[in-house]
């Protein structure tokens, strides 16, 4: 299995898209090309266990190593463990169904597929990546498009938000670079510096400069996953974006910061990563809480998610600053069930603007009676989201706070008790959401002549809705996944434990 | 000894040819401008690939010039930045009436260059410097009809007389103190006193004027604005690059043993430099201004990297101004030709270009992208290297500062891409015929920004020519 068909697959598909002609051409070959990837995703899956079954217990499957410049000492390293591979399929669900969503894109068509297309190979980049050069070129590879996604397609006050958008998360990856230089310049591996992840790891790093380059990378990371108080990008760029772009935000560009904030600078910098964690779980607790409160003053459904998305977002960021097994599985299960869901209610609330051309709470009403179908992902997309048994909601932060329980520190439990209760606030806005604008009579007699989904909504959803469900019933068959990878970061913790 | 002259100097003799020949046809002959203009493009092009030929290593004249494979690759650099500026200016020139004096001045300045970037004693630099800077001021005067034209000129004539006299201080006061001109005499006996330091000043002041850094900067933005666009992009790519590549290697050698002292000067000169570039880059309308304050901040950025002071510092300088070639040249070559055909220089005249012009737009973009530095560009790779090699001496106060203000200078690359697609405009620039040329010159900068960064061999080759402490 070569992991660089991960990355060619969509540059194949961007570059095929360039040379297309009419909507019908583009759409047909970004099906094409996202349909594969989703297949290349389980495929990969599928050796991925063969391999493991094969008794092959290395930490990275599937390892490939270029070298691409030898001065300094960057290479091309690729290789995935159970984590990445999750993400990896994340990212190909998502990227299916936000194709799928967008399927009657008028407006600039070509460019839009090219761009979401381009999107993805920067996040399949990103958690195949195991140099932190190549992780930080595919980091940035994936904003920019973001920008012209949002500012040319979006809607409300595109460009501001666009801007926003791009300028945050490039501050992210700035303070990023300068926690990477940090790291590279403090390795010594047989005499030279690396930015290889798998060497920084087993080198470790001194720990006086832990202490100073992981809030660096810590934080632009976390910028990219909305840490308070570097969340201000999330609600202006989701509610702008068109929904494709809001799926993909929410559904994988958020999990490249978390992802970042568990492969890169906790597992690299463990010591600091132990030192900082007071402060971590301070702001991921202050992110959940408060997250949840704004969502409840929103009137706007994308705000509403785009809100939401910042509480739950935190429970990834707990997970990990709780620095225990269970709960960093839980951080990733977190990780992606919220770009399910999420991905899912974006494109719920999509399929309902563009009919009845209101996101406003107030003016939507009894959409249950006319679009059945929809109405019922949206409806599932909530359950999910407040946290209900049966969807992969529950299972995740079920094991965050399990995981978080284990800390016996007094602060730690009132921020666990605290994130629980967070759940209560989260089932209030979600059922007011739900039942004002699905539930109850019909508002305005314009709705009663709405068409229900059509087929690539309807699969969209049926994708997105089936990864929720299976993870929801049978959740160890991520966790199986997951658990490996986050044994090796604790493991890595766990020395820094002993050493102190 | 004839045979080393003609070798060491091949890059420099042919130049010359050039220049004589197209003197022979300016008197002689009364050709179209089409047919010269196709003939100069061809002549650059044997330039540029002679430049590859061959490249020897060694000195003449009593050391007063010297070449090796780095410096004549510095030199194919050069003539690759003249070969695509004579392209895009294509449209330009075809009408204008002194065409071939056009071309004698902007060859002789490479000349100059040449000589500058070979030179291995202060007189022969000094020479050199001269002979790039003066006839550039006949260049900027090239729109003869333009009041703002002849400021440009003007301005640019005088700025640079009085860099020069705080050089030849600088260089007067070296030579009383160590009784040299000789770099490699001068190496061995500068060092900490406060004269050395005085006359250090003063040449890095004089250096600072030519590549615009903060607070020299101050002619940039008027010369560039009144000069026609190629020349302008001459002025900061090719000028500048010149300069650079002579300011590496006379800090790298010459000043080695007070480096100390040079670092904590560039330490502050890049940090206000970028920041001014970029603050006022913001407020820019005019896109040759723009551009103007946003190549101060590329200096900047350079001058991080020379705080590297390593063999990685070097070969990251020369590497980017590599890209950076080809990145303005990009950007000035879409702005060349909409100036050309419709006049139009502003920022807001572009808004909503895309619906009109969608592949110089795409090719701006793009090259903006590369300026700013986003991946997959060469400009990524530029930057990065010239942060790490400023990082590598562990001064990381510089490096965020540094980091930081990229994310400035993506809010103003960022504004002009949001103007071309997504600011409405009911008058659009039309839909513009572009001359083949034009088209093919904006297709060899768009495969140099794909491919210099990338292709990690050119990084490599330029590394392992380099040097540094």
């Amino acid at each position: 299995m070569n992991l660089n068909l991960l990355i060619l697959l969509p540059l194949l598909t961007a570059i095929a898209i360039m040379f297309c002609n009419g909507l019908k051409q583009v759409r047909l070959a970004a099906l094409l090309g996202s349909g594969l990837q989703l297949l290349l995703s389980f495929w990969l899956l599928y050796s991925f266990y063969q391999e493991r079954a094969a008794g092959n217990s290395t930490q990275m499957l599937f390892d490939a190593n270029y070298t691409w410049f030898t001065a300094l000492n960057i290479n091309y390293h690729i290789g995935i463990d159970g984590i990445a591979l999750a993400m990896i399929i994340l990212t190909s669900m998502v990227v299916i169904s936000a194709v799928l969503v967008s399927w009657t894109m008028e407006s600039m068509n070509k460019e839009f597929f090219f761009l979401l297309i381009f999107l993805s190979m920067g996040a399949y980049g990103f958690f195949i990546s195991l140099d932190l050069f190549t992780m930080f070129f595919f980091l940035e590879v994936a904003v920019i498009p973001k920008f012209l996604l949002i500012g040319i397609w979006g809607s409300g006050k595109k460009e501001y938000s666009a801007m926003k958008l791009a300028l945050m998360l490039m501050g992210g990856s700035a303070l990023v670079f300068v926690g990477l230089s940090g790291m590279y310049f403090n390795s010594n591996i047989d005499g030279a510096h690396s930015f290889d992840l798998v060497q920084l790891a087993s080198f470790r790093i001194p720990v006086d400069a832990q202490m100073i380059f992981f809030p660096f990378a810590f934080v632009g990371f976390g910028i990219f996953t909305a840490l308070f108080p570097f969340h201000t990008w999330v609600p202006d760029g989701h509610s702008s974006a068109p929904t494709a772009a809001s799926m993909f935000l929410a559904g994988i560009s958020m999990k490249l910061g978390g992802y970042g904030c568990l492969r890169v600078a906790t597992y690299l910098m463990p010591d600091a990563a132990h030192a900082y964690s007071g402060i971590i779980i301070l702001l991921s607790t202050i992110a959940i809480i408060y997250g949840a409160f704004a969502t409840m003053m929103q009137t706007d459904l994308k705000y509403i998610n785009a809100y939401s998305s910042i509480s739950h977002c935190g429970f990834v960021i707990l997970g990990i600053g709780m620095l225990t097994e269970t709960s960093i599985t839980g951080a990733v299960m977190q990780m992606v069930s919220h770009g399910l869901m999420t991905a899912l209610f974006f494109a719920a609330i999509g399929m309902i603007y563009s009919r009845t051309h209101t996101r406003i709470v107030a003016q939507l009403g009894g959409l249950m009676k006319v679009m059945p179908f929809i109405s019922g992902v949206f409806i599932i997309a909530g359950l999910c989201s407040l946290g209900l048994p049966g969807f992969s909601g529950f299972v995740a932060e079920m094991t965050v706070f399990m995981g978080a329980w284990q800390n016996t520190d007094a602060m730690y439990r009132l921020a666990t008790i605290l994130a629980c209760a967070s759940i209560v606030v989260t089932a209030v806005y979600i059922l007011r959401a739900a039942g004002k604008a699905v539930m109850g009579p019909i508002t305005d007699d314009h709705y009663k002549h709405l068409p229900d989904a059509t087929w690539n909504e309807k699969l969209a959803a049926g994708i997105l809705i089936s990864g929720i469900v299976v993870i929801g019933i049978v959740p160890f068959w991520l966790t199986s996944l997951i658990t490996p990878g986050a044994q090796e970061i604790i493991l890595q913790t766990g020395q820094a434990l002993m050493l102190k | 000894m004839l045979n080393d002259f003609f070798l060491l100097m091949k890059q420099e003799l042919v130049l010359l040819l050039i220049i004589v020949l197209l003197l022979i046809i300016k008197v002689g002959k009364d050709w179209s401008n089409e047919t010269m203009l196709n003939l100069i493009n061809g002549l650059l092009l044997l330039n540029v690939i002679s430049g590859f030929v061959m490249p020897v290593e060694g000195n003449l004249f009593g050391d007063m010039f010297k070449t090796n494979a780095l410096i004549s690759l510095e030199k194919s650099i050069l003539n690759i930045g003249v070969l695509i500026i004579s392209m895009q200016s294509y449209s330009w020139l075809k009408t204008h009436k002194h065409l071939s004096e056009f071309f004698i001045l902007m060859l002789s300045t490479l000349l100059g260059m040449f000589y500058m970037i070979s030179s291995g004693n202060l007189l022969m630099f000094y020479i050199g410097l001269e002979l790039s800077s003066i006839p550039l001021a006949a260049m900027a005067n090239f729109d003869l009809e333009k009041r703002k034209s002849s400021e440009a000129a003007f301005k640019f004539i005088i700025s640079s007389a009085f860099s020069s006299g705080m050089l030849l201080f600088g260089i007067s006061l070296i030579y009383g103190s160590t009784g040299s001109i000789s770099f490699a005499e001068i190496t061995n006996h500068i060092s900490n006193e406060p004269l050395h330091i005085f006359a250090f000043v003063m040449l890095l002041a004089g250096f600072a004027f030519k590549i615009s850094a903060v607070p020299f900067h101050l002619w940039t933005a008027d010369v560039y604005e009144g000069a026609p666009v190629a020349v302008t992009s001459y002025l900061s790519v090719i000028s500048k690059g010149a300069v650079l590549f002579v300011f590496v290697s006379v800090l790298y050698t010459v000043f080695k043993p007070i480096a100390e002292i040079w670092y904590n000067m560039l330490f502050i000169l890049a940090v206000i430099t970028i920041l001014i570039g970029n603050l006022f880059a913001i407020r820019q309308n005019n896109f040759k201004r723009f551009l103007a304050f946003s190549s101060i901040a590329q200096v900047g950025f350079i001058l991080v990297g020379i705080t590297g002071s390593s063999q990685m510092g070097s070969a990251s300088v020369v590497y980017f101004v590599l890209i950076y070639i080809f990145s303005n040249l990009g950007a000035f070559g879409v702005i060349s030709l909409v100036s050309a055909l419709t006049g139009k220089e502003n920022i807001s005249d572009y808004k909503s270009f895309y619906k009109t012009n969608p592949l110089l737009s795409w090719v701006l973009t793009i090259a903006l992208f590369s300026l700013a530095g986003v991946p997959p560009t060469a400009g990524f790779f530029g930057k990065f290297f010239l942060l790490i090699s400023g990082a590598s001496q562990g001064n990381y106060i510089l490096i965020s500062i540094a980091a930081l203000n990229m994310v400035i200078s993506f809010y103003y690359y960022l504004r002009i891409v949001k103007a071309i697609f997504m600011d409405p405009n009911e008058q659009p620039i039309e839909k513009l015929s572009i001359p083949l040329i034009s088209k093919l010159a904006l297709f060899i900068c768009l495969a140099g920004i794909v491919v210099l960064g990338l292709w990690s061999s050119v990084y490599e080759c330029i590394y392992n020519l380099s040097s540094g402490f």
